[in-house]
This record gives C-alpha cells, structure tokens and sequence, in this order.
C-alpha cells in the first residue's frame, strides 16, 4: 500500500512510520503544519507544531530512509479546531480539540488529500487497533497498552475512514516499549517527553487564552439555591466539574470543597456546589456517528460501556439510539460530565460510537429543585 | 534518476571550483597573520577580491567577503540606516517593494519594530513591475527623511527583472543611496556595479555554481556603513571575522566562469526556457506564467496552476523525480503562500498554487521535456487534491 505517516515529531508517530515501512508499504512521512504562524506555537519539545517537532519528524524520516514533506493545514486548523474550541466554550460547553483534529483534519483534510494524491491510507501514531469481524468489517478496538490507549479521541472515525486509517503501535504493550523500539532503531525522538496539553495554548493556561480572545466581564458566582457566593471574570473560562480557581472567599457550611455544577454563559452564572451534586445518570447527545458497523435494533436499550474524557474510566450503561438521539443511561453516576464532551460508546474493547452529550440528567434525588435549576442554566447554554 | 530543475534555489558546484575550494582549504595560515603562512593565505584571499571585482565590474577595495546573500543584505540595510541615521535623524524613511526577498523584507522590519524605522513598501503590478511614479512622487515629497532605498535586481521566485538603473537615477537626484540584492541576478545577466549607480549590491556564490556560505557585499568606497560585528576590524571594518580564503578563492573563480560564458548560456538557457513555456501552455490550459510582458531572467519560468495546490505540485513531480520548487519556504519548510504574488494583486489560491522552475548548466531539452511529460499527471493530483488554504480565514 502506498501510505502516508502524519509525523508529528513524537515517538509514537515515529515508531508507527517505522513499522509501516517494515511491513513493506510504500511509505511518506508528512509533517501537518497547523499553526499561522510556524514557530509561534510552543518553544521547546513540550508537544507538537513547533519547528523543533517539525525537524525531529524529518530527521526520523531520514533516518527511515522514507519522503518527508510539511504540508500546511493552519487555515483549516484554526477554521476546524481553533475556532470551534473557542466558539464551543463561548457557548458554555467544554469542547475536546484532539477529537476535532482527527475528525476533521487527520482523518478529513489530509486522508482526503492523501487519497487524491495517491496514497491508500494514513498511519498515526495512535495506540489503538484496527480489527476485522468474522464478516470481515473493520472495527476500532482499544490498545494494547491500555495506559495509553487513545481510542477515545479515534471514535469519531467512520467505517469508510477507518478503511483508510492504520494504527500500527495499538498492539503494543506500553509506551516503554515504544521508546525502547525507538532508541533500538536509532530514533533521536526515543526519550522525547510526551505532549500533554493542547497544542495550540502555548502556556498551557486554557482560561487565560480564552480571556485573551472571549473578553472578560465579570459575572456571578452562585449557589445552587441562587445566593452569590462571589465573582468571577467571564463564565466561558469554566468547566462543569472545576474545582480550582473560583475564589469564593467563604467556605462552604459543611467546609467542604466547592465544584463548579453549572456554566450559563447567556446570563453569564456560574453555578457552584458539592461535589455529591456533580452526579449524572444519564447523557443524552443529538450529534453521533457510528464507528464502524452500525449496532442493530440500537432504538431498544442495550448493554455497552461509556467513556466521557480522554483519560477517563469506563462505565457499564444501558444506550438507545434513535435517528435523533443517543441516550445513554449509566448504570453508576458520572461526576462533572459537562456538556460539549464526547460519549464514547464502547462494546467490550470495541468502539461503537460517539456523540457529542447536549444535556445530562442529575442522578441525585435531594438536588433536583437545583439540578432542574442547573439543567435549565445548561439547556439555555446549548 | 532525478531531473534537478531548481537552480535559482542552489548550483551544482562546478568540478574546477570544488578543486580550487579543496586545495585552498589544505593551505594553513590566518589571512591576518604576519608571518608567511598568513601572507600567503592573504594573498589568495585578495587575489580573489581582484578576481570577483572584475566580474562584478568594481574596485577591489569594494568587494566585502561575506557568509553569503542574507548577511550581505543585513549588513547593506542596517549599515546604511544606522550610519544615515546617526548623520541626521530625520533620515528614519526606508523604501522597499513587497516582493523581496525575505532575507530584505525581514531586516528592514527588524528596523521597523526595534529602531522606529518607518517603511515604505513600492507597490508593484499584477506582472511584477515597479510603479516608478510612486517612487518619482516619493522622493519629491519626502526625500529628506529617505535613508535608503533597497530593490532586488532579480525577483528570485518570479525572475522579473527591476530597471535598477532607473532607480539609481531617480534617487541620485537627491543623493540617497540605494542597494539591490542583485543574488538572483549576478552571473545569469549583466549586473555591472560601476555602470549600476548603486551604493551596495548583495551577491552569493552558490548561486553561480560556487560554495555554500560565501557572498560579497559590494559597497561603494564613497559609502559609509555602520558594522554589524565588532571584532578584528577586517573587510574595511565592516565584517569581523577571520576572513574565509578559501571560499572567496572559490565564489571568485566560480563568478569569473559565469561572467565569461554569461552571454552564451543565458541565450542558450532563453531558448530552452521559451520552449518548456510554450509545451507547458500548449498541455496545460489551467497554466498561468507569472510576469506577462515583463522582462524576466533568461532560466526562469514561473507558474500559477489554478485550482492546484503547489506541495501537491510539488509532491507529484517529486514522486515523477523532478525537483522543482514554490518558490518560497519558511524554515519549518512550509509552503506558505507566496508573499511575492501576494504583493503582486494575486489570490491567496494563485499564491499557493505556483511552480518555480529554473533551468542551469547541466539543463537540456530531456530536462524539460520531462518536466512537460510530468506535468499533465501532476495537475491532474493536485486538482483533485484541491486547496487546502484559500485565504478565507
């Protein structure tokens, strides 16, 4: 086959290049240039985009002995993934901007660039595995290495893009393993520290880069029962589940932490209270895509499991799917689910699908004069 | 085999230069030094000023050894602001056009943001052409304040060609000194430095089959230039630096070599470019060449493929063995929009979607019946590639 290695500078991608050109594919490394300004991005090794990652994804190329080119994505990086992260959190909602990168970019623009310029599929370094079923349909399954597993941020690709995608470190055991591969093959990037904010905030402070281009105005922060407790500078810089930063001067009557419930950006509350209030039982979202073969008779309930962030556990639920919508009913509440955050749908270690989760329902009884309170702040956000 | 058709980007270094580059490298001693060995390596290095000033057509006091083109411009633009400044302060203004090269663009905004500098970018044609009455009006208004003005001899993407010498005459007129990165230009047609009228020229010797890393800045001996390095006070004070004899005994023999077969190759080199134009308009009808009726170097022939992204260009005539270029490159090695096209009035589509191709010594009508041949299959990928940046962000 003849494939094309989206080369980030990063071990991992390093590693799947090598591999891909092991098992005799026809193999180009392409390094996605994604900011507008090259360079501006982070300095140091700290993640991808910078002309440091740029020159290590050449230099493993070279050594792979396999084309390199850098192609230019930043227009429709920052239209497809940039905007949409600002824009969603304007919106109240907590976007996850690697999901909108695959979706969009890896698995869109450049698959689709890569097929008209001949290629027959994209090699990532992702740690997830592609996998055939007895009737020979391409299914998503979690990594190996299940630390690393990021089948999570993967479950928006469909089945005619997976037919094009290849994650050739998925069957590894760990991330140690791939350095060691890495370092054996003589790959400068082997003990390259992991990226692990987002790409494009380049301190690493998401609520001041969003203030920087939201504006701040200074709102309310208030309790469930509607009393304010203290201020903040712009509710778009808040997460649903957020405990640090709110600076609420008293405490709490039970001296417990506080946990941001609520962000209603329209009149510009925030909502906070304990962490017990935090609890979801249910997830409903209109936006899904299957990955991979659609479930049968999905309308009547069926037993799946669930992941809402990146780096979260799994929960055992009970999920319908209708032409408008996913329900997922959990079968354990989920704290600080906010809306905007992807429902990963999971059949054992198989991605089934996803949706974007529109709304949540509070699985706690005693709360549910303030949770129909926060769902309506949270409704009026959508 | 790969077909090389990116000579304005470098030169194969010619056999005898390399020779000449390798036996002076074997000679020890420090041009500065006193005994000998220093004599003797001093008397290479200003054998080859005399050499280079003939080609260039200057006084051998003229000729400033540099690293190359992109130091050569620094030390011109800097030099003349700081020493113009220093002289009189209202003398802030520099003149420049869009379409330089960035190694002129990014120094004079360097003097923009740092030194208060104040900039003045000529606007150019859709083909390329100077507006020499914005610049006439100019210096009539605002002479005074003018430190200098910089225009490039050779577009080094488009290859249009500036009638320096108007420029010269113009700012004569008010005794404001001009400098031209003549880089793209020097060896491949006339660029005689006394007939020229200029205060400094940039030129670079891997463009004309010399080294990498070596480059004269030529100064007028009447021109005075604030140095960029303090140290050992050599090349008339403006470049410390132990000075490199062997790569100016190799720069000077490869410029004497262009100049001499300068007429005979670019005629030759005309004919061979004039005939891949027309194949490639005859095969390629989304096929634009950049410049019009503009008077453009004899080797080079530029495009815009509309609807064509040009790293896909240049990705399917790589995957074909044929090495062309976008003209322009940041140093991730990104193919931003060209910012030439961009000054020229051209979409950001046109400005990504264009092919340099310049053709040199070892060029022949193989070459560029291979590039014709390439270049049907080329566009098709590449249209069906689509555009992935098209300015609307």
């Amino acid at each position: 086959m003849k494939v094309l290695a989206a080369m980030s500078g990063g071990v991992d991608s390093a590693v799947a290049a090598a591999r891909a050109v092991e098992q005799g594919h026809e193999v180009v490394g392409v390094h996605l240039a994604l900011s507008r300004m090259p360079g501006t991005l982070r300095t140091g090794s700290r993640g991808c985009c910078t002309i440091e990652d740029s020159m290590d994804a050449q230099r493993a190329a070279n050594l792979l002995g396999i084309p390199f080119y850098v192609w230019d994505f930043s227009e429709r990086f920052k239209l497809d993934v940039v905007d949409d992260f600002i824009s969603e959190y304007e919106s109240g909602r907590t976007p996850n901007p690697c999901m909108r990168c695959n979706e969009r970019i890896k698995f869109a623009a450049l698959l689709e660039k890569g097929l008209a310029l001949g290629f027959d599929a994209i090699c990532t370094g992702h740690y997830a595995s592609i996998l055939t079923d007895d009737e020979g349909n391409l299914e998503l399954h979690r990594s190996l290495a299940v630390a690393k597993d990021q089948s999570y941020v993967l479950g928006v690709l469909t089945s005619e893009q997976l037919k094009h995608a290849m994650f050739p470190i998925g069957a590894s055991a760990s991330k140690d393993d791939i350095r060691a591969e890495a370092g054996a093959r003589g790959l400068s990037v082997a003990q390259k520290p992991d990226s692990y904010d987002i790409c494009f905030i380049p301190e690493g402070d998401t609520q001041d880069w969003l203030a920087d281009r939201l504006g701040s105005t200074a709102g309310e922060i208030v309790d469930m029962d509607g009393n304010v407790l203290g201020q903040h500078q712009g509710a778009h810089g808040f997460t649903v589940g957020q405990r640090k930063g709110l600076s609420i001067g008293k405490p709490a009557v039970d001296g417990k932490p506080r946990y941001v419930l609520a962000v209603d950006v329209k009149s510009n509350k925030v909502v906070v209270g304990p962490a017990k209030a935090l609890a979801v039982k249910e997830l409903v979202g209109s936006k899904f895509t299957w990955c991979g073969k659609p479930k049968a008779n999905a309308e009547e309930f069926f037993d799946a499991l669930v992941q809402v962030r990146a780096h979260g556990e799994q929960v055992a639920c009970q999920v319908s799917v209708t032409d408008e919508q996913m329900v997922i009913k959990l079968e354990e509440p989920i704290l600080g689910v906010a809306p905007g955050q992807t429902a990963v749908i999971y059949l054992g270690s198989r991605v089934l699908a996803q949706t974007t989760i529109d709304s949540t329902v509070s699985a706690v009884d005693d709360f549910s004069t303030a949770s129909a309170s926060i769902s309506q702040s949270v409704n009026s956000a959508v | 085999m790969t077909i090389y058709l990116d000579y304005a980007a470098t030169t194969p270094i010619r056999p005898e230069v390399l020779e000449c580059y390798v036996e002076n490298l074997k000679t020890l001693g420090n041009p500065s030094s006193v005994h000998s060995a220093g004599q003797k390596v001093r008397r290479a290095l200003e054998e080859a000023r005399e050499e280079l000033a003939s080609s260039v057509n200057c006084d051998r006091n003229e000729v400033i050894f540099t690293a190359g083109g992109t130091e050569s411009n620094n030390l011109a633009i800097k030099g003349l602001f700081w020493k113009q400044r220093d002289s009189d302060s209202k003398k802030n203004l520099i003149i420049s056009a869009g379409t330089e090269h960035h190694a002129v663009i990014d120094p004079i905004e360097w003097l923009e943001q740092h030194e208060g500098a104040e900039v003045i970018w000529l606007k150019v044609n859709s083909d390329g052409a100077l507006d020499f009455q914005e610049l006439e009006t100019l210096l009539e208004l605002r002479s005074q304040e003018v430190a200098l003005i910089s225009l490039m001899w050779a577009n080094n993407e488009t290859g249009i060609i500036t009638d320096i010498k108007k420029v010269t005459e113009l700012a004569s007129n008010y005794s404001i000194p001009v400098h031209s990165d003549a880089v793209a230009a020097f060896g491949h047609i006339e660029t005689s430095f006394k007939n020229s009228g200029l205060t400094a020229m940039s030129i670079s010797a891997h463009k004309v089959g010399g080294p990498v890393g070596v480059g004269a800045l030529i100064v007028a001996r009447s021109a005075k230039l604030v140095s960029l390095t303090h140290g050992g006070g050599q090349e008339r004070g403006l470049r410390a630096g132990t000075m490199n004899a062997p790569a100016a005994k190799a720069f000077a023999l490869a410029a004497s070599k262009a100049i001499e077969e300068l007429h005979a190759e670019s005629a030759r080199l005309q004919a061979l470019r004039d005939s891949l134009i027309s194949k490639v308009q005859a095969s390629a009808p989304n096929a634009k060449l950049t410049g019009g009726a503009s008077f453009r170097m004899p080797h080079n022939a530029h495009f815009i493929f509309e609807g064509c992204s040009g790293d896909s260009l240049l990705f399917l005539l790589d995957q074909q063995g044929i090495e062309v270029s976008t003209g322009s490159a940041c140093q991730a090695g990104v193919n931003g929009p060209s910012h030439v096209l961009v000054a020229m009035g051209r979409s950001i589509p046109e400005a990504y979607g264009c092919i340099r191709v310049t053709l040199g010594s070892d060029s022949t009508e193989d070459d560029v019946n291979a590039f014709v041949n390439a270049i049907p299959k080329a566009i098709e990928g590449a249209l069906k590639a689509g555009i992935v940046n098209t300015g609307a962000n």
